[in-house]
């Protein structure tokens, strides 16, 4: 079996601290965090940044059928595509492969509070369930909730048509969305992947869904990884590369921002020192690199033996933290360290190589090395 | 890690050793291939929510089965894909208890909180006009750790990858209607890869409650011809009219054929090509030109190193909707030409088992080369002037099957098609 190059074409980002990867990297050297303490308070967000949606996703209607998960995601797509200087290009979109890491969509927060007043009342609870969600629900809002539909969205408005497949899973989605990808592209089964995720946290569903995990943490002027385990500011991402096979780079003449090692995926059981433990052995095999980025989330004992590997690992190395910046956007946090490595070390302004570390919050360990392509 | 055989491009062969498989029909292969081949219906009335003011109050629903509480589409679609993965790997006699020696890839529908949990922290939250602030109050009280644990989307995989060990990162993927089918490709592309001996691919849905049903519903996806209720899945025929949803899973254990050979494994078949593209076109609609059906089957029988006439039998995506059905015939035509050979669904008879559709189905494409059966597609009583293809009607039809399509096609253009063969190809 053939074993090449991979290599980052192209980045689309956004997040709270910016658009592009340009304001990413200038907050490696200084940065205040863009968090929103009001809007659901008593917990925190870092919010998107706004973005001229018409740049990417010229149809109203398009934009008009996705929620903001959907529509960032497929406006960083575009950026990502238009980074690598494919945007447009029909031949290329139509064997470029698209791989999402992302959860699903949002719901109609005022039907579902409605709904809730009145089941607590009902005669027939379910048959009351019945009549208000036949009545209440926008037919089209499924499309906007179902987790493919990101993919889909992105198939429509950028015409990336070679094949696309949607991973769930919280963090460890984003891991293997770029595991699988390079994957094809090492092994020569492809030569040309999108890849990424999306995350919009500026939503009282997902707050829910780590709250009820205790996961969430309030208070955002304390740093990851002074919190004691104690939880992440969620923190909207969507990040998208392009990933390309070297010769099929070369031949097309595009920018190389930076080379993507083989991703390496665990799930360990999570007993005392497992994170520790594997994460260690990862970067011991990865060999010594001056610079780590570093996705950890903040909670649990995770997250301290997170801290443990890497200082035991590369005591030297410089340890940049993604849940300071952005806060920690679950499935796209990943795809957001490896753009960050990558984008940082092509502008010199990161001395490379440089691990990026995806310990998800409750389940799935994995590493990447970036390098200068 | 991978063995010496090669298939006509190079790369190690895929064999299954190991297929498990729950529907309305049955628990079991055995089970489910007596009905299908006997043309029963596994669709009937709806009794586990009221069905008051619905349109559509049928279902494929697996109600024998004992789901710990609380009963949610997590807890049913673990238990369907425990049983499935659990017949499978018995019968694959692959790696001992809880120690899967490969990899796992499922299909799992989209999770989120339901309404009795929703309407519980809510409750716990506050007492007046209701709110995500009071659900988010509830939610903090600490008591509900449970559903945590519950509603992740990497929830039911991590059940799985611990009840069998799987090994590495297990993948929760989502592709609509062709995540079964999916799944599968993964753990064929893994295991053509090298990095795997051996892969647990399942898809299961347990996802038939109330809300589920209303969004397809308000799509107007699904049957509304309520009476009899084993009549509503009409796929190819004139007067279909939409979707049946069903329930099950599928499992197929993926071995690298010498390293199953090597075992002494008995060959359940082979795994000899995946085709997929995706569709621009439309959110629910396939291009009109048919170009990402036809190209994602021919691009699984070029992946398969087959000619379209060396294909004995297609397992229809067959949905029973108007567009499904009309697309798909077109396209089979456009591939196969003249002479398509005989085409069935299975979901004239079980729904559509949405997110584990093309594992349930690959499991079936593959007992139809083991019996040299062909299960009908039940239900076609007006035929549609428009599909004039070889339609598996009613009765189950006896042939050589060695190689069989099995096509799955999903919201959001997604497309993707198996080709299964007895032997090597």
């Amino acid at each position: 079996m053939s074993s090449r190059d991979v290599i980052i074409t192209g980045i689309g980002i956004v997040t709270s601290l910016g658009e592009g990867i340009e304001p990413h990297v200038q907050a490696l050297s200084s940065f205040t965090p863009n968090v929103d303490c009001e809007k659901f308070a008593p917990y925190a967000v870092h919010p998107a940044v706004a973005v001229e949606l018409d740049r990417h996703i010229p149809k109203k209607s398009d934009q008009r059928q996705m929620e903001p998960w959907q529509r960032y995601g497929t406006y960083a797509a575009g950026a990502a595509l238009e980074d690598a200087g494919i945007k447009g290009n029909a031949e290329l979109l139509a064997k470029m492969h698209l791989i999402v890491a992302c959860g699903g969509g949002e719901r109609d927060y005022a039907v579902d509070g409605q709904i809730l007043t009145g089941l607590r009342d009902a005669a027939e609870p379910d048959v009351y369930l019945n009549e208000r969600l036949m009545s209440d629900i926008r037919p089209t809002l499924f499309l906007a909730q179902l987790s493919n539909l990101l993919a889909g969205n992105i198939s429509i408005v950028h015409g990336v048509i070679g094949g696309s497949r949607t991973f769930m899973g919280e963090e460890q989605a984003g891991v293997d969305a770029v595991r699988i990808a390079e994957a094809r592209i090492r092994s020569g089964q492809n030569d040309l992947f999108l890849v990424g995720g999306a995350t919009n946290a500026e939503r009282a569903d997902l707050l829910l869904t780590y709250e009820m995990g205790g996961a969430v943490w309030r208070d955002p002027s304390v740093p990851v990884l002074k919190r004691g385990g104690g939880g992440f500011v969620p923190g909207s991402a969507s990040v998208f590369l392009v990933l390309e096979a070297r010769e099929h780079a070369q031949a097309r003449g595009a920018r190389m921002i930076a080379k993507l090692g083989p991703v390496a995926a665990e799930r360990s059981r999570r007993k005392e020192g497992d994170v520790t433990r594997i994460l260690g052995d990862l970067m011991m095999a990865a060999g010594p690199v001056p610079t780590v980025v570093s996705g950890n989330t903040g909670f649990s004992s995770a997250s301290t033996e997170e801290a443990e590997a890497i200082a035991r690992s590369a005591p030297d190395a410089k340890v940049i933290l993604s849940g300071d910046m952005i806060g920690h956007s679950i499935e796209a946090q990943f795809a957001f360290g490896v753009a960050l490595a990558a984008g940082g070390i092509h502008a010199g302004a990161t001395a490379g190589p440089a691990l990026v570390t995806g310990v998800g919050y409750h389940r799935g360990e994995g590493l990447v090395k970036v390098e200068a392509a | 890690m991978a063995g010496t055989t090669r298939d006509k491009h190079g790369r190690p062969v895929v064999a299954v050793t190991g297929m498990g498989v729950v529907t309305s029909l049955g628990v079991g292969k055995d089970d489910n291939w007596a009905a299908l081949t006997a043309g029963k219906s596994g669709i009937h009335r709806i009794t586990r929510f009221p069905t008051e003011g619905l349109r559509t109050t049928i279902a494929g629903t697996v109600d024998t089965l004992k789901i710990p509480e609380p009963f949610c589409a997590p807890n049913l679609s673990h238990e369907l894909a425990r049983l499935a993965a659990g017949e499978a790997v018995a019968q694959s006699a692959l790696g001992g208890k809880q120690d899967f020696p490969g990899q796992l890839f499922m299909a799992v529908p989209p999770v989120e909180v339901e309404w009795p949990q929703r309407a519980a922290m809510a409750n716990a939250g506050g007492n007046g006009d209701l709110t995500y602030t009071d659900v988010l109050k509830g939610a903090a009280t600490g008591k509900f750790h449970d559903f945590h644990d519950l509603f992740l989307f990497g929830a039911v995989a991590d059940r799985i990858a611990d009840e069998f060990g799987t090994r590495g990162s297990p993948i929760s993927l989502s592709t609509a209607c062709s995540s079964g089918a999916t799944a599968i490709q993964l753990g064929v592309e893994a295991i053509r890869r090298g990095e795997t001996p051996a892969a647990l691919c399942i898809g299961t849905d347990g996802s038939v409650h109330a809300e589920a049903l209303i969004r397809f519903s308000l799509l107007s996806a699904l049957s509304t011809q309520n009476d009899p209720p084993e009549g509503a899945a009409k796929p190819f025929s004139k007067n279909r009219d939409g979707f049946v949803m069903g329930e099950g899973a599928g499992a197929l254990v993926l071995e690298d054929y010498d390293h199953a050979v090597a075992r002494g494994a008995k060959i359940l078949g082979v795994l000899a090509g995946c085709g997929e593209m995706g569709d621009g076109f439309h959110r629910t609609r396939s291009s009109p030109d048919g170009k990402p059906v036809i190209g994602a089957i021919r691009a699984a029988l070029d992946d398969a190193g087959l000619r379209p006439d060396q294909i004995d039998t297609i397992n229809a995506h067959g949905t029973s909707t108007p567009e499904n059905d009309k697309m798909e015939a077109m396209g089979c035509q456009a591939v196969f030409g003249e002479t398509v050979p005989p085409i069935t669904s299975n979901k004239s008879m079980i729904g559509h088992t949405l997110t584990a559709a093309g594992a349930v189905e690959a499991v079936f494409s593959l007992l139809s080369i083991q019996h040299g059966r062909i299960p009908p597609t039940i239900n076609y009583n007006v035929p549609d002037p428009t599909i004039m293809i070889d339609i598996v009607a009613n009765t189950p039809r006896d042939a050589k099957v060695t190689s069989v399509i099995s096509n799955s096609f999903g919201f959001g253009g997604q497309n993707t098609c198996l080709v299964m063969t007895a032997e090597p190809v």
